[in-house]
């Protein structure tokens, strides 16, 4: 610390603080950054998916999972629908917890940062990365395993909006869930193993029709099923619908679990959000 | 850069104006009063320092008045507003230096000090900030290849970076090594010739004593005593000890007239060369540690001048 620099303040005024649209711009681009940055992170959250794609694939790639549709196609919904929760809650739901048990959130709050900023920042980061990753996912799949890409229009505007809500309403259970851990350091072993037990339940690695009753009863509560079924809608065949439990893709369904699970996060999240590590 | 352009910097505004007014402010842990009615006044421009040991209530007391903890009761206001439901607008006039903040994040010191420039209105430069902080040779370090000094520079960057009109600073120095801290308070005094409003909290007593106009010190969440540090505590900083060996035993007279003590000493052992004899007058760091011992600051109270068994040696305030 040199005595070189004015330090005190020179202002004659006090100003306004920015407004909140140039900051959550900002937010975004530092936490894709820092996302980038974080190498368990990439490993665990971004190429997770591609390598399990990969397996899968080239171990059960050549079976079919119902009459015309390959395991491939069945694994490339799941793994997509897989990557968007990974990317949203739980790495959001880590990151938050490992950020707060740091400090690094308390810091920000001693700054005028609005709130909306930081929640928009990580939010534009599954975004942003998530878009990433299904376009790698799409492009190994076509590449790999002959998967097509959606067949027309249609298809892609149902992929888009079930990526979206997925991301959406996976991004705010992720702010909810950073709650959950007593520490920066438990995080990982609270949050990842929800995200494992329901990829197991919800049609992920497994044939959901084909699941026990109990499982797919249990899967049908949490998005993680809707999301994965909203993805076979997209990478499978129109008459794969009827080898569906409920013989159809069941959209409007599909919408309103995603949605109601984002305004019953939104509400939780807003009362059990903490800026400080618990005393 | 010149005392005069510091000082330059900004003009005097309401030079007599209470930044912070607190009155008897309570909170509670698990049944136990960590601050336990404790009243404040922090005027515009001065430089407050909380002197107290660990676990007397100082940081607890100050994250009240940054807005971070709720209290159980009590009033405060900083700078006009309740610190409980400040405003964007309040946050960005103060400044904290948290005691332990963030640093797991995977940014340069540029970078953070950079990005963290967006949320404020009138942001000190990037470069002018790891100047004054000395980091210009880390401006392209990671934050986790920092030592723990030069991460609480960069905290101290992120503090003053929207040039606050109030600056809090959580025992700013724990862990720097006594160069750094010396460095440390050079800052600290141009902020405060630049106008800075600085409360901070210590548990040194030179650190206190440099820096501060005011002192308070706090034990068990009351301020016990609030004086110019060359002022703090009262009558027992005119007090001295007389002290001697006789037939292998410690006499002491604590009094605040040495010389006739000791003139009536000598008279009664007139016969002889008296061992170990001395006058103490107690140090700075004496008076704290009796300030924070209660019975202590009892017995000072109320027998200064008379005689007792003790002297006030250094014991560990913990």
């Amino acid at each position: 610390m040199t005595t070189s620099a004015p330090i005190g303040p020179s202002r004659t005024a006090t100003l306004t603080p920015p407004g909140w649209p140039p900051v959550a711009l900002a937010r975004v681009k530092l936490e894709t950054k820092l996302f980038f940055r974080q190498r368990d992170q990439l490993v665990f959250s971004f190429l997770y998916p591609l390598a399990m794609l990969l397996i899968f694939g080239s171990v059960f790639g050549g079976e079919e999972a119902s009459p015309g549709v390959s395991f491939s196609q069945y694994f490339v919904a799941g793994i997509a629908a897989t990557g968007i929760m990974l990317t949203s809650f739980q790495s959001l739901g880590i990151s938050i917890a490992v950020e707060r048990d740091q400090g690094d959130l308390a810091r920000l709050r001693t700054t005028p940062m609005p709130t909306v900023a930081y929640f928009i920042g990580k939010a534009g980061m599954v975004l942003v990365s998530t878009a990433l990753q299904l376009a790698l996912l799409l492009i190994l799949a076509r590449v790999a395993f002959d998967v097509p890409f959606p067949v027309d229009a249609a298809h892609w505007v149902t992929f888009a909006w079930i990526a979206l809500l997925g991301s959406v309403s996976g991004s705010i259970l992720g702010f909810l869930v950073s709650s959950l851990p007593r520490s920066g350091k438990s995080a990982s072993s609270v949050i990842a193993p929800i995200a494992l037990v329901l990829q197991f339940f919800s049609g992920v690695f497994f044939v959901y029709a084909s699941l026990p009753g109990w499982m797919q009863q249990v899967a049908a509560l949490f998005p993680l099923k809707w999301l994965t079924q909203g993805m076979r809608s997209v990478f499978l065949p129109a008459d794969a619908a009827a080898a569906e439990v409920t013989g159809g893709w069941e959209h409007g369904r599909t919408a309103l679990v995603l949605i109601a699970w984002t305004v019953i996060g939104l509400v939780l999240a807003s009362r059990t959000f903490r800026w400080r590590r618990a005393q | 850069m010149t005392e005069s352009a510091l000082t330059a910097a900004r003009p005097t505004t309401s030079p007599a104006a209470v930044a912070i007014r607190i009155r008897g402010l309570v909170k509670t842990y698990d049944g136990v009063r960590v601050v336990d009615g404790l009243d404040l006044d922090v005027m515009t421009g001065e430089c407050f320092a909380l002197l107290g040991p660990n676990g007397a209530g100082k940081t607890t007391a100050i994250e009240i008045l940054e807005g971070f903890r709720v209290r159980d009761s009590g009033e405060a206001s900083v700078l006009g507003s309740d610190p409980a439901h400040g405003s964007r607008a309040w946050r960005a006039r103060i400044g904290v230096v948290a005691q332990s903040t963030g640093d797991s994040l995977d940014l340069s010191v540029r970078e953070i000090l950079d990005h963290f420039a967006v949320y404020h209105a009138n942001p000190r430069p990037t470069g002018e900030l790891i100047a004054a902080v000395g980091l210009e040779s880390k401006a392209k370090t990671r934050i986790n290849g920092l030592s723990g000094g030069q991460r609480r520079r960069l905290d101290v960057a992120l503090g003053v970076q929207g040039q606050p009109d109030l600056l809090f600073l959580d025992e700013p120095t724990t862990g720097l090594d006594p160069q750094a801290r010396r460095q440390f308070w050079t800052l600290v005094e141009q902020l405060k010739a630049a106008g800075t409003t600085i409360v901070l909290t210590t548990h040194y007593l030179d650190e206190a004593a440099h820096l501060a106009d005011r002192v308070g010190v706090i034990n068990g969440g009351r301020i016990v005593e609030i004086a110019p540090p060359e002022e703090l505590g009262g009558r027992l900083r005119g007090t001295a000890t007389v002290s001697w060996l006789t037939d292998g035993h410690r006499e002491e007279i604590t009094t605040t007239t040495p010389t006739a003590v000791l003139r009536d000493v000598l008279t009664r052992h007139s016969d002889g060369e008296l061992s170990e004899l001395s006058i103490y007058r107690p140090t700075l760091e004496d008076i704290y540690l009796s300030l924070i011992d209660n019975t202590a600051t009892h017995t000072a109270a109320t027998h200064a001048a008379a005689t007792h068994g003790t002297t006030p040696t250094a014991e560990d305030p913990s």
